[in-house]
């Protein structure tokens, strides 16, 4: 009888030293997270201001700015976010509505699923080769968004399947009993009750595509450049110029590599000022994400 | 009764374009895969057709751009996978009782509150975490081991390590969370622990999920690219000791293409041969994934 009782209070310790560890395991990633970002904050402070965000970068740290990086930033994802969000919520309308349950749908599945797992990169040697050489778009604006684009596609898509998929099967039967066709079920029914999930894809994606660097830099971004793209909007007709979608161009995360990479300490500081607005920009949009996903849950009610 | 057919013919074609433009959306993605691998592909095999495929797979010196050549990839492979190592050996196991104390023992509240914030991890641009590796762990780790150079393995491995947990820990937990409550109840129900239920029940039913977990974690790790880039150094080195410079794959691709690399050359080419070496790994560790992934939604 005591061996047994002996037995039951050694058991019942492992779990409790267990509940322990799992706990601490747990919370070990956060407490790192929030020592690095503090870390991060601590070094970069002193360089923010009005005059990094207007100034070119220089040979000086103290002059260095990131003016052409947070431009080329915004520019680049005008291209990435005109291309993924058209493709990306109409593949996953198909996907979702449309698609029959046969071999080829099982292979774009697959390929799909990938595609969410191919590194980087390979996306960025695959836009090297296909863009800036054979269609000879060149080390553009362009390249570098549509690179980004073909990156952050099977998120779009899957964040529109996963919307659509919440949809009740009953609101679809409603609306084909009253006669109505796909398309028009679709235009009516499944695309404004999948918005909120959509919207929260997009974001994300987007906010993954901004710190991305490794294609960017296989594309050939600039990593020194003190002049900007040209504007999206000239002063005479038609007041609206594509010509930035050719230009050289860079981007914030290369600034920061550029900044890390150097040996003087000055430089660390810019690049910890960098990496601070990077992060501000990430949290916000992901924290944008959360709160329409939540707004969206809210508002319907099956 | 014509003018009726009639407008039923314009509104079948519509839709049928519609499901058209539709349909190749979708298809677009089967076509990109193929432009990766003829992009690849086609790279690759102008560079075979100057070195022998010998050479590159089992040459121990990776010197592309000196002046006398040399074209053995495994420094670059021996590099990829020390990282990989370090990495999963801080996310494994950190990342496996996570996911356990979560699905088991956590109540309801706790994980509500503490999964979105393990997800802010996966979200924090890799600049960053190289960023880090190399200005804060790197420092604390050569106060513990004296010779430490600035670029080395450990850090960037660790760090890659801490960047993945989410990613193990949140496939470990799906997978855990499949497993019906009759189970679990049954082994309550004999008079077991939570710990020995999670450790003789829980991990054996969820194991394909576990090991999905596990092949996710490395194909991640594989592909990371800039915290090596910038943390690790830029040289290739055949070894397997942690406190060394290394570079991967990933970081000799960076490296190139920081520099002036002319179209055609061979050192041109050899971007996409460590590229298609990369692609190759990670296909065939995401299909694995992929399929054992599968298992777990239909096994219950």
């Amino acid at each position: 009888m005591e061996d047994i009782k002996k037995r039951i209070r050694i058991i019942k310790f492992l779990d409790y030293i267990f509940a322990i560890a799992g706990l601490l395991s747990t919370l070990v990633g956060l407490v790192l997270l929030f020592t690095l970002l503090i870390d991060l904050f601590i070094d970069g402070a002193p360089r923010l201001g009005y005059k990094f965000m207007t100034s070119f970068p220089s040979r000086f740290p103290e002059e260095a700015g990131i003016l052409s990086a947070w431009v080329g930033t915004f520019l680049v994802m005008l291209v990435t976010a005109g291309a993924a969000v058209p493709l990306g919520i109409a593949a996953g309308i198909y996907l979702e509505e449309y698609a029959k349950k046969n071999w080829l749908t099982n292979i774009v599945e697959i390929n799909i699923s990938n595609l969410a797992g191919v590194p980087s990169i390979v996306y960025g040697l695959l836009a090297l080769g296909l863009f800036v050489y054979f269609f000879n778009f060149g080390e553009s604006i362009l390249t570098g968004g549509l690179a980004l684009a073909l990156l952050i596609l099977p998120i779009v898509i899957m964040a529109t399947r996963e919307a659509i998929r919440s949809i009740p099967n009953s609101i679809r039967e409603a609306s084909y009993a009253l006669g109505a066709t796909k398309w028009q079920t679709v235009q009516s029914h499944i695309i404004p009750y999948s918005t909120g999930g959509i919207l929260t894809g997009i974001i994300i994606g987007l906010s993954r595509a901004i710190g991305e660097t490794a294609p960017i830099i296989t594309v050939g971004a600039l990593t020194f450049i003190a002049f900007l793209p040209s504007s999206p909007i000239t002063s005479e007709f038609p007041f609206i110029s594509f010509k930035w979608l050719m230009d050289p161009f860079t981007v914030m995360p290369i600034q920061m590599f550029n900044w890390v990479s150097r040996p003087q300490a000055g430089f660390h500081v810019n690049a910890a000022a960098a990496g601070i607005i990077l992060m501000v920009m990430t949290l916000l949009m992901n924290g944008l994400a959360i709160y329409i996903r939540y707004r969206f849950r809210k508002k319907i009610k099956w | 009764m014509y003018f009726r057919s009639k407008r039923n013919l314009i509104k079948k074609i519509k839709e049928g374009a519609i499901e058209t433009t539709l349909f190749l959306s979708a298809v677009s993605s089967v076509f990109i895969t193929i432009s990766i691998v003829v992009v690849l592909s086609y790279e690759s095999f102008g560079f075979f057709k100057e070195i022998p495929i010998i050479e590159f797979l089992t040459g121990t010196q990776w010197t592309p751009l000196f002046a006398e050549p040399k074209f053995g990839i495994l420094p670059l492979v021996a590099g990829t996978l020390l990282i990989t190592f370090i990495a999963l050996m801080v996310a494994l196991p950190l990342g496996l009782t996570g996911a356990i104390y979560l699905s088991e023992y956590a109540p309801h509240r706790f994980r509500e509150t503490v999964k979105p914030i393990l997800e802010l991890l996966e979200a924090v641009p890799t600049v960053v975490y190289g960023y880090f590796a190399l200005l804060f762990l790197t420092p604390i780790l050569q106060k513990f081991i004296p010779d430490l150079p600035g670029f080395n393995a450990l850090a960037p491995g660790i760090i890659i390590g801490i960047m993945i947990i989410p990613y193990v820990s949140s496939v470990s937990e799906d997978a855990m969370k499949a497993v019906p409550m009759h189970i679990r109840e049954g082994s309550y129900a004999m008079g077991a622990t939570r710990f020995q239920t999670a450790i003789k029940v829980i991990i054996p039913s969820a194991f394909s999920g576990i090991a999905a977990a596990f092949i996710m974690g490395i194909s991640r790790a594989i592909g990371e690219t800039m915290v090596v880039a910038i943390a690790a150094g830029m040289m290739p080195n055949f070894t397997a000791n942690p406190l060394e410079p290394i570079q991967t794959l990933t970081s000799y691709i960076v490296q190139v293409s920081l520099g002036d690399v002319p179209h055609g050359t061979i050192e041109y080419k050899t971007i996409f041969v460590a590229g298609i070496t990369l692609f190759l790994m990670t296909l065939i560790l995401n299909i694995i994934g992929f399929w054992l992934r599968k298992r777990i939604r239909e096994a219950y």
